[in-house]
């Protein structure tokens, strides 16, 4: 393999960059990791129309976003008992998040047990210093990473920048999206919104000057440059689909391979848990490996399952220390509310994301963090608190597809409800765009208005009269003030009919028929 | 037409006619209101009605919805109100018989009305079928014509089988389906002004289905997808026509 050129010099940032070395090649890496990415959920509106307005992107949405909910429903389709199998997982999920306290306490005995090192990590910044720390004493220069949502909540790779150390994502999405500098924009399939082209574009850039297109050729250059990596990686990191509480394991399903290289081939494995991962017992993975491949990628099972416990015993292949930081970061405030623990149910399989009207819209990025779609909009506003994500809920036309598809059956809908009254209670937003008052005042006039036939017929009148100067032929096309102005920016507004029904109903012949 | 076998007492029918349709399509009251009586039924509207409260509940605001449904539930709990309450409406219709009892959860004496109320109320098209049990109501439309799942009626009350079958009943009519057809229009209430841009593109989708399917009129059961949808429609200049189902089985041409 030739060397890579350098072409890092348009990249802003990029000329402080160290480099890396990948074996038999050098590598630049493009992202600058010591920036962390801001929350900017509450910018959902803006982010969102950049999407909807490009072509490109939004025709990536949809066609990855189809294929996944077309396989997920082919192959729901062929396991029978597939509603049992839902409920069984939902009442297993409610069990552990009901009882949280004794599962971690019976997890981290037994995973103590087996040879594990259990961490305590209330937020990302604890969660950080705890794996800079393990990575540190094991002498890491360079890290090897397996997909992992819940370390990009904690912007982990910055803190290991930040501590001169460089992470290296395996994952070929992640890995994707490391070299582009972006966030993941779907949970399961992260580079969902890159097509083939984009990704050839990054690689002749960034990894390897010759120009490959076809999807075997680009594998190929990206499973070179990890090879490198994973040789030479002190510390491998990885997160976890389950936590089994009665045996101390973690549980990964994959298909690339990459995450079981990285926890087992380096000599230290972290695994990075949220604290909701749990399940009771080892025989509970019989419905949680059945559920979550289907309905992820609409796989009978994923290619590789691994279950992890405790690092390498005598005579055995694998990392001679294994650690398990378990992470609450907003976990424990979501369980706090009755109502709102149901969201920890979640086993991150995507579905809500490909069967969202809006998701397939606006894509991942819009949502402004780390979590998208339907449960990103639930899980956001606890995790990183209400104020910061509080458009977030509102980003729903609750039209309940995402309930529909599932796997432990949240409510998604009724908790989307339930947030829009926490932020209108808490943190509501200003006043709307071209509206004169707050969006609680109209709504009080509303009710006002609502809560007496008298004043809401006359009001009726009043707007029949008020109408007449902006209504053409039965229909209003624009309109000063909010709500009608933004109804009318792409859509036209019927006018009021000329009579209402109640006066209509005065000419209905009461005995039947029509006066 | 009047239903056989049925006993010589009228079946008694309080309209909630929801304020979309009294403001903005009258005529789709009036047309449910003669499909019902041609069928026997005695309707009655009571003017003190006004809104399900549904926007203040989807928008966040739980006082100001307790406030307007609270009329509403009282309305129709009354003694003496009809044995059954009809709405043109599957997204009302959820939100009385699915909302209300989790909005007054706190207040017991409401709370128990709005258990009773989720009994008894029923979305148009839904009542014709599953409490009248008609399917042919002797309309007459020669169109090719799309029906719209709204999400409301489709996820919310599990509708979807009983529409189709009235509209395979009418006369004339060519009943296409919608490629995608459980996928929202876009429309969601405070949804379709909070957020114009992805409400529209929905909206966009849908249009292009019903293109594509080669409909002349797309059929629906909620005054606010329709209104979402026409008026894409009307802005685009297509020629598609939007009508609420009840329109259709009142047409006698």
């Amino acid at each position: 393999m030739p060397e890579t050129q350098n072409s890092s010099s348009s990249i802003p940032g990029a000329a402080s960059l160290p480099i890396v070395e990948c074996g038999c090649t050098t590598q630049t890496w493009p992202r600058d990791e010591t920036a962390e990415h801001a929350i900017e959920s509450n910018r959902i509106h803006e982010l969102g129309q950049k999407v909807i307005e490009s072509a490109h992107l939004t025709g990536a949405y949809r066609s990855s976003t189809l294929r996944l909910y077309t396989h997920r429903l082919q192959s729901v389709g062929q396991l029978p008992g597939f509603e049992r199998l839902r409920e069984r997982a939902r009442a297993l999920k409610r069990e552990v998040i009901t009882h949280l306290d004794y599962y971690l306490d019976q997890f981290a005995s037994s995973a103590e047990q087996h040879g594990a090192h259990v961490h305590w990590a209330a937020d990302a910044r604890d969660a950080c210093s705890i794996i800079v720390e393990i990575a540190r004493r094991a002498g890491a220069r360079e890290v090897v990473k397996g997909k992992s949502m819940v370390s990009e909540e904690i912007e982990l790779n910055h803190a290991l920048d930040a501590a001169g150390m460089r992470a290296v994502e395996t994952d070929l999405g992640e890995y994707i999206l490391q070299l582009a500098g972006e966030r993941p924009a779907h949970i399961v399939a992260p580079a969902m919104h890159k097509t083939r082209g984009d990704v050839a574009d990054l690689f002749e850039r960034y990894v390897d000057p010759r120009r490959a297109e076809e999807p075997e050729e680009l594998t190929a250059i990206a499973r070179r440059a990890m090879r490198a990596a994973f040789a030479q990686a002190q510390v491998g990191i990885s997160g976890a689909n389950f936590a089994i509480a009665e045996t101390g394991s973690i549980v990964v399903v994959e298909n690339e391979g990459n995450i079981r290289f990285s926890t087992t081939a380096p000599p230290v494995h972290v695994a990075l848990v949220g604290v909701e991962k749990l399940v009771p017992r080892f025989q509970d993975l019989a419905v949680f490996l059945r559920l979550l491949p289907r309905s992820g990628t609409g796989q009978k099972l994923t290619s590789y399952t691994s279950i992890l416990t405790g690092p390498r015993r005598p005579g055995e292949d694998g990392p001679r220390e294994m650690h398990v930081v378990l992470i609450d970061n907003g976990r424990l405030r979501a369980l706090a509310d009755e109502k709102m623990r149901e969201a920890l149910y979640c086993i991150r399989c995507g579905a809500c994301l490909n069967a969202c009207p809006v998701y397939r819209k606006i894509g991942g990025h819009a949502y402004g963090w780390v979590y998208s779609g339907p449960i990103g909009a639930l899980i956001t506003p606890e995790f990183v608190g209400l104020e910061r994500a509080r458009e977030l809920p509102f980003a729903s036309s609750l039209c309940g597809a995402c309930r529909e598809v599932c796997p432990v059956k949240i409510n998604i809908p009724d908790l989307l409800l339930h947030l829009r009254a926490q932020v209108q209670e808490t943190v509501p937003a200003a006043k709307p765009k071209g509206s004169p008052v707050r969006e609680r005042t109209a709504m009080r006039f509303w009710a006002w208005t609502m809560t007496s036939p008298r004043r809401y017929a006359w009001i009726a009148r009043l707007a029949r009269w008020g109408q007449r100067i902006f209504a053409r032929q039965g229909w209003i096309c624009s309109f000063p003030a909010f709500p009608v102005s933004r109804w009318t920016e792409r859509r036209d507004l019927p006018a009021l009919a000329t009579k209402s029904f109640r006066e209509e109903w005065k000419h209905l012949n009461p005995k039947g028929g029509y006066s | 037409m009047s239903l056989s076998g049925y006993s010589n007492r009228a079946m008694r029918v309080a309209l909630f006619v929801t304020c979309l349709a009294d403001q903005f399509y009258p005529a789709v009251g009036i047309a449910a209101v003669k499909v019902l009586r041609d069928l026997g039924v005695e309707v009655s509207f009571d003017p003190a009605q006004t809104c399900c409260g549904q926007p203040a509940f989807n928008t966040g605001y739980r006082d100001e919805a307790r406030a307007v449904a609270g009329k509403v539930l009282d309305l129709f709990s009354a003694s003496g109100a009809p044995e059954y309450v009809v709405s043109p409406s599957g997204s009302c219709t959820s939100m009385m018989r699915v909302f209300y009892p989790e909005l007054f959860e706190r207040d017991p004496i409401r709370h128990s009305r709005a258990q009773a109320l989720a009994r008894r109320v029923f979305e148009f098209s839904e009542f014709l079928v599953k409490v009248l049990e008609v399917e042919d109501v002797g309309a007459s439309f020669a169109h090719r014509i799309a029906y719209h799942d709204s999400c409301h009626l489709l996820r919310e009350l599990g509708v979807s089988e009983e529409p189709r079958r009235l509209l395979r009943a009418v006369r004339g009519a060519e009943l296409v389906e919608l490629e995608d057809h459980r996928l929202c229009c876009g429309f969601g209430g405070t949804f379709s002004v909070k957020f114009p841009e992805v409400s529209v593109a929905m909206g966009e989708d849908k249009l292009k289905a019903a293109a594509a399917a080669g409909a002349e009129c797309l059929v629906a059961n909620d005054s606010g997808c329709l209104m979402h949808l026409a008026g894409l429609i009307h802005r685009q200049g297509l020629t598609l026509k939007t009508m609420h189902i009840a329109e259709v089985l009142a047409a006698r041409a």
